[in-house]
């Protein structure tokens, strides 16, 4: 009974975590200004990384847990980026 | 495979909740992300399911794994402690460099338009 109900929150959960995904990528596409699709692009990172944490428990290894360290970090790096780019128009001066 | 077959009933159901609440607030963040009016408004909404959202899908991950192996596996704190300490980094930096923008266009999206007090700092001061 216990199994039935985490495996049907595991689905619960990888639907919503879906639909977040495709919020921010809509905000992306059709954000008015540079700044609403970097945002949405920040949102977009950290529901992936939340959809992969869900899909290792869901699977049961661990493997899902260095990729989604991965993705937190390369995200970061490139939201801090596209950021510094907005502002001053180039990344490294 | 489904891990929740050797999972007792307590960590099943602990993990369960903590999935939907974290998802659903991640959820909530980025409906408010699509909704919102403006840029300002817009920006902050996601936080909620970076902090809270993060954090409730990360401990059910430990709680999972931990159960699972017998012994504490706890190295999804990392992700939590970086995204903890990230959010607020990334975010400053765009907001200030929207800020930035709106003031070189001088736009009315700012927060109070342009008789907000921003624009005004270089004004001397009425007599």
């Amino acid at each position: 009974m216990s199994a039935q109900v985490l495996s049907w929150s595991l689905v619960v959960a990888q639907a919503m975590l879906a639909l977040a995904l495709t919020c921010a990528a809509s905000r992306m596409l059709w954000g008015p200004r540079a700044q609403d699709r970097v945002v949405g692009l920040d949102t977009f990172y950290v529901n992936a990384m939340l959809l992969l944490l869900t899909l290792g428990i869901q699977s049961g290894r661990t493997l899902y847990f260095e990729a989604a360290l991965v993705i937190a970090l390369i995200g970061f790096v490139g939201t801090v980026a596209l950021a510094k780019f907005l502002m001053r128009g180039e990344v490294i001066e | 495979m489904m891990p929740g077959m050797e999972l007792p009933a307590w960590a099943a159901l602990l993990t369960a909740v903590l999935l939907v609440l974290g998802a659903g607030l991640a959820l909530t963040g980025s409906l408010g992300l699509l909704r919102l009016g403006s840029f300002y408004e817009r920006v902050h909404a996601p936080t909620l399911g970076t902090t809270l959202g993060t954090a409730f899908v990360s401990s059910a991950s430990a709680i999972c794994f931990s159960v699972l192996q017998t012994r504490p596996v706890l190295h999804e704190i990392l992700i939590l402690v970086f995204i903890t300490v990230t959010t607020p980094v990334t975010l400053m930096l765009l907001v200030r460099a929207a800020l930035f923008r709106d003031r070189a266009e001088a736009t009315s999206m700012m927060p109070g338009g342009t008789q907000s007090r921003g624009v005004r700092t270089h004004r001397p001061p009425d007599p």
